[in-house]
């Protein structure tokens, strides 16, 4: 006899409609009544179709209930017991992902002196004196021919500066950039440019250069005086808000032709989300703000413990609501965390790997070995190569096989996976010891956070659908 | 009818997927214009009871012509569908064919 169970999902409300987000397909789907219905008289019970109509049918027509079954079999939010999804299997991509971002870290030097900095910090994983503190221009040139050779036939490309503090390799990254533009023209493919930066440095010849540019900016920042001068210190220890304040006016005057973001690293001791959220977007004019928790092993001072996950999770929340309220009357809210899930969401993302690093993301060390991502680069053992030689797609393979979310058997019966699929490989890599080991120290901080963006998804869903349209592409 | 309403990308790629309706005996200029591919749901090899058809788009030649097909086949079923109710209305129907192999034209057509 054919026995009905639910199949894998995550129920939730938006502006009070019932909606499925369901799992590994990352679909999203508006019930009517008669589903919810069915879907609760199921439970987590096995039930042949039968009795799920008899129990059903002093309140829908039979046919209708057995409709409806069909329905939800077909998108898979039931199941016959009997059809049950096979175990997933770590399976390599079928085809060679083209690299599209390659993150150069022109420079490992910095002239801050930040508490929580993962690369010169307590937890840092690269000794930074074996290798140079400079990328030389000839090894940036080979950077950019590294990336259009692995670029495959993807007619853009994103080229990435990093460091240290980047714009203290300035020469190099702007002569890197020019040999890109020209490259790409003869190539016929695009390059987009984008870097991060502590904006110590930004003087008017370095803004009139993002202008001419298109640079995407990104500035690191913590918030207002008082949470900038906590952590982001020079040596000396003094705080650096005084200074970076007017350049990052300046830049915010000139530089309109990207969008200028925040990027905000949260401590124990530096939570005040929204207070930093009104700071840098509203008074500053930051386009964006987007948040992260500080990286680093548990033991630390400044590392987030479970209490303040929460204080964290119930300020994104409110931010959250009101980023609601601003798109239902057509105004822009800039609090990133929460564009960014809306749209994977929207897409359907359902991810085998957290990232895209090693995939079509790598970074590059200043001495042009080639890792996982930027937070990888000069750690030999997260090498994936170098810019002379290009991929070792031995390693890329091995790497990939190893971190597969089918080796996450503890995100085998979670629902946030297709999204989450384990988390930052470097978070994991600080906490734990291992790239391979998914990031169980947040999960129900992003079973939360991922909750929170479904509900403003499906609240989008019903009263604005076209806002959802910008994700379309 | 839907129950269910596609709201992302994803679940409208499902939808587009399972809007395909089985095109397996029907001619390509037929009444219906196919729009997607062709994907015929049925049995696809030639001991399967069942209806589909074979190399040169005939039925005449499988072991299960169209006139065997008792109940929908689309969607709803797939190996049931294509075989009649052997515990009430036909309990015999394989009687007569102990190897399939060797006596599926010993299969007798049945009529609900």
């Amino acid at each position: 006899m054919t026995l009905l169970r639910r199949g894998e999902y995550h129920a939730f409300e938006g502006d009070g409609a019932p909606f499925l987000y369901l799992v590994p397909s990352a679909a999203v789907y508006r019930l009517d009544d008669t589903s919810v219905a069915v879907l609760d008289e199921i439970g987590d019970r096995d039930l042949a179709p039968n009795d799920l109509a008899n129990s059903l049918g002093s309140r829908f027509p039979l046919a209708e209930v057995r409709t409806t079954i069909e329905d939800l079999v077909r998108v898979q939010a039931i199941r016959t017991v009997a059809d049950q999804p096979p175990p997933v299997k770590a399976e390599a991509p079928r085809r060679r992902i083209p690299l599209t971002t390659l993150v150069v870290n022109v420079t490992s030097k910095c002239n801050l002196s930040c508490t929580y900095c993962y690369e010169y910090g307590e937890d840092k994983i690269v000794e930074a004196s074996t290798k140079p503190r400079f990328m030389t221009e000839e090894t940036a040139r080979k950077s950019v021919d590294f990336m259009f050779a692995e670029s495959g036939d993807s007619p853009n490309v994103n080229l990435t500066f990093f460091g240290g503090e980047t714009l203290l390799n300035f020469k190099v990254l702007k002569s890197a950039l020019a040999y890109a533009r020209t490259r790409a023209a003869e190539l016929g493919k695009t390059v987009s440019t984008s870097l991060t930066t502590n904006a110590t440095l930004l003087r008017e010849e370095v803004i009139d250069w993002m202008v001419e540019n298109d640079v995407g900016v990104t500035v690191s920042i913590d918030g207002g005086k008082e949470q900038q001068d906590r952590f982001r210190t020079f040596s000396n220890g003094k705080g650096s808000y005084d200074l970076i304040r007017p350049n990052i006016e300046a830049l915010l005057k000139r530089h309109h032709r990207r969008p200028v973001g925040a990027r905000v690293t949260l401590t124990k001791q530096n939570l005040d989300v929204i207070g930093i959220y009104r700071h840098l977007a509203e008074e500053l004019g930051f386009w964006e703000v987007g948040f992260a928790p500080v990286t680093t092993s548990w033991q630390r001072d400044y590392a987030i413990q479970d209490e303040g996950f929460f204080q964290m999770l119930s300020q994104f929340k409110v931010l959250a609501a009101e980023y609601l309220e601003h798109a239902l009357a057509g105004k822009r809210h800039r609090f990133s965390n929460v564009r960014d899930t809306l749209e994977e969401i929207h897409k359907g993302m359902n991810k085998a790997y957290p990232c895209g690093a090693g995939l079509g993301l790598m970074g590059v060390a200043t001495d042009g070995d080639v890792a996982l991502c930027h937070r990888f680069a000069g750690s030999d053992s997260h090498k994936l190569g170098n810019v002379t030689g290009g991929v070792d797609h031995a390693l890329q393979d091995d790497y990939l096989k190893r971190h597969h979310i089918a080796n996450k058997t503890d995100c085998a019966t979670c629902w946030a996976r297709p999204i989450c699929a384990g988390g930052c490989y470097h978070e994991a890599n600080t906490r734990y010891g291992s790239t391979e080991r998914p990031n169980l120290h947040y999960c129900d901080w992003i079973r939360s956070w991922t909750n929170t963006c479904l509900e403003v998804y499906g609240a989008l869903a019903e009263k604005k659908p076209e806002f959802l349209a910008q994700f379309d592409s | 009818m839907r129950h269910t309403k596609a709201i992302n990308q994803k679940a409208r790629r499902i939808d587009a997927l399972s809007d395909q309706d089985v095109v397996a005996l029907q001619t390509p200029n037929g009444p219906v214009a196919q729009t997607g591919p062709h994907i015929p749901l049925g049995c696809s090899f030639v001991f399967s009871p069942g209806w589909e058809v074979d190399s040169t788009g005939g039925t005449a030649g499988l072991c299960q012509p169209v006139e065997r097909d008792l109940y929908d086949c689309h969607i709803t079923c797939f190996w049931p569908a294509h075989v009649p109710d052997l515990y009430n209305h036909a309990p015999d129907w394989t009687g007569k064919c102990a190897a399939a192999a060797k006596d599926w034209r010993k299969i007798d057509l049945i009529f609900p």
